[in-house]
């Protein structure tokens, strides 16, 4: 599914060359769970940029459904991440001034699927996350889980190769964690490749794999016994 | 909010315009309309006095036209399609009655081509002719006031009226759209020659050319001005000698000068709209940085640099002919609000009163300028900030605020 090998990054500031990534080699397979855990600096975002086709990598190869990614136009990047990858972020990221229904359908709007088909689909999946009924108001109107819910039906409608999640839970309090904790478990249950990028532990027993970066290299993976977020 | 008060500016913007071409465009055509009541390609000649020493003459010898002068023009020049010679009475306020209905007007007496080259809108019976001139006789043609005056409500074809206390038959009746014009008797040259005494004198001629030429127009004066130079020996240089005044040319100047006017406000109107597109393409600068995570986020999500690009084109545009729109609207309605106000004036005004505006308008070539301009102005309002919109990294998504 995903196969990263000895992949190095660095930025240059100034005079600086920052080496930031030193030689990731990382496989993961289809339909895994997996958490990147690692302190700022550790170069977990930096990680998760490249996977998630928002930057370029300096060498090595990196591998996404058996194509390799490397040195893509920004046309043909923002394509691939349309298909490949269903991001979820932090801050939701949901755009203020469109609706629940028209959020989620956006990523279909860059595929040129017309608009009644996929207003169809999106309802399709708010129903999945639980806020149809949710559809007609905006993000400023729902609380941070139902915002997040909102992002990861948004995350699933152009059905992609693996979701990327970006401390999802980092700006929500824990019974709301726990709640989209279990979301993301269902949608792994149902198949689908999860990343979860975090800092936290608790969050981070919540997967089956757990892959520490630190200092620009993978410093150790452990599998632990997953737990299973309870709905409070 | 932001982008509600800029797009005022490009409203302002053309609103101005459109305001000012039509304004332009109002001056322009009174100043047709005034013009119109006579025919726009005629020469008048008019006697003056010599001013410079020739061919052993003195100056300030007056210079007389005669029968003979008409005849030849109306011969040998190229060009001239209509004349008419018109003879001044000996004296002013020369009283006109009718049974005991009496008043003074203004007497014309003239040829028959006089009817074209006044543009005199005979509306019943005829006018001067031919056999008139020939047999000098004593007809009369009334214009519309003066038949209102002197008969009411009756019928004037064929009534006698008196002038000067010789009996003249009305033969017909014009009306013209100046009041002034109205008030007019026409009766033939040669009877007012002959009960004025005025042997073969003729004060004035008008010539009615067949050309639209200004350039053919100019010749033709050129050649007159020889003639007469000639004939009655003058200097051709000595321009108090002979008056010649080209309406042909006076329209087109005047008409040239009036477009210079309409293109000069309406390029000033257009640096107000370029105003408010600068506006536009400021305030769509800063709404762009204010939404750089706007745009990351939907790379992300798999728009391309184009699909960003499109959008914030198209949203410039959108704001631009929406507020555009709306400045045509109120600029329509505010002429339509002068052209009110000027028709009350003029209702208002001496009947002969020049108008100096009228009918301001935007035809359909402007409106369909003006949108195009809009759209354009969006685009162009909008290109900048969505280049810069375009480039805005996918990478801003992940980031928090």
């Amino acid at each position: 599914m995903l196969n990263i090998k000895n992949l190095h990054k660095s930025y240059i500031t100034g005079a600086n060359k920052l080496h930031v990534l030193k030689g990731i080699n990382l496989e993961i397979a289809e339909g895994e769970l997996v958490s990147i855990m690692g302190s700022s600096g550790s170069g977990k975002s930096t990680l998760l940029n490249i996977i998630g086709i928002l930057d370029n990598y300096d060498s090595g190869s990196y591998h996404l459904n058996k194509e390799l990614i490397k040195n893509m136009s920004e046309t043909k990047a923002a394509q691939y991440r349309n298909r490949l990858i269903g991001f979820v972020f932090q801050s939701f990221n949901l755009i203020p001034f469109k609706n629940a229904l028209e959020n989620v359908a956006l990523p279909l709007y860059y595929q040129g699927v017309n608009r009644k088909k996929r207003n169809l689909i999106a309802e399709e999946y708010l129903e999945k996350v639980g806020l149809l009924n949710w559809k007609e108001h905006l993000p400023s109107e729902m609380s941070g889980g139902q915002k997040q819910r909102i992002a990861i039906a948004r995350a699933l409608i152009s059905n992609p190769e693996i979701i990327l999640a970006d401390e999802p839970t980092g700006a929500l309090d824990t019974a709301t964690s726990y709640e989209v904790m279990h979301l993301l478990q269902e949608i792994n249950k149902d198949g689908k490749t999860v990343i979860i990028v975090t800092h936290e532990n608790d969050i981070s027993l919540m997967t089956k794999r757990i892959i520490r970066l630190k200092d620009g290299i993978i410093e150790k993976e452990e599998f632990p016994e997953m737990v299973m977020a309870q709905t409070l | 909010m932001r982008t509600l008060l800029t797009s005022l500016s490009v409203f302002w913007g053309i609103l101005i315009f459109i305001f000012l071409i039509g304004i332009g465009n109002g001056l322009s055509n009174a100043m047709k309309k005034n013009f119109s009541s006579d025919a726009t390609n005629t020469i008048w000649l008019h006697q003056g006095t010599t001013s410079k020493a020739w061919k052993g003459t003195k100056p300030g010898r007056r210079i007389r036209f005669d029968n003979y002068d008409l005849e030849y023009i109306a011969n040998n020049f190229e060009g001239v399609e209509l004349i008419s010679g018109r003879f001044w009475l000996p004296y002013d306020n020369i009283s006109i009655s009718y049974k005991n209905e009496f008043s003074s007007y203004e007497i014309n007496a003239c040829d028959p081509d006089f009817e074209i080259i006044e543009n005199s809108n005979v509306i019943t019976g005829r006018f001067i002719n031919d056999i008139d001139i020939q047999d000098n006789r004593k007809v009369a043609v009334l214009g519309q006031g003066v038949v209102d005056k002197l008969f009411k409500e009756q019928e004037p074809i064929g009534e006698y009226i008196k002038i000067n206390n010789v009996m003249f038959r009305v033969v017909g009746t014009y009306k013209e759209d100046n009041e002034r014009e109205n008030r007019r008797v026409y009766i033939p040259r040669t009877t007012a020659q002959k009960i004025f005494n005025g042997g073969q004198d003729v004060h004035n001629i008008a010539i009615g050319t067949g050309t639209t030429s200004v350039l053919d127009a100019k010749v033709l004066e050129t050649n007159l001005r020889n003639y007469m130079s000639r004939r009655k020996v003058f200097d051709p240089e000595d321009k108090k000698a002979l008056h010649i005044s080209n309406r042909l040319e006076d329209y087109t100047k005047t008409l040239g000068i009036f477009n210079a006017i309409t293109y000069t406000v309406g390029f000033f109107g257009l640096f107000t709209v370029f105003a408010g597109i600068i506006g536009i393409s400021n305030i769509m600068l800063i709404t762009v940085k204010d939404r750089t995570k706007e745009f990351g986020i939907r790379k992300a999500l798999g728009a391309t640099p184009m699909n960003i690009v499109m959008m914030v084109v198209v949203e410039a545009v959108i704001i631009t002919t929406a507020a555009g729109y709306m400045g045509i609207v109120v600029g329509i309605g505010l002429l339509t609000g002068a052209d009110a106000i000027m028709e009350m004036i003029i209702a208002n005004s001496p009947p002969d009163a020049p108008v100096m505006f009228r009918d301001p308008g935007i035809n359909m070539g402007v409106a369909v300028m003006a949108t195009a301009i809009l759209v354009m102005a969006g685009a162009i309002a909008g290109l900048i900030p969505a280049l810069k919109a375009g480039k805005v990294k996918p990478v801003i998504a992940l980031r928090d605020e």
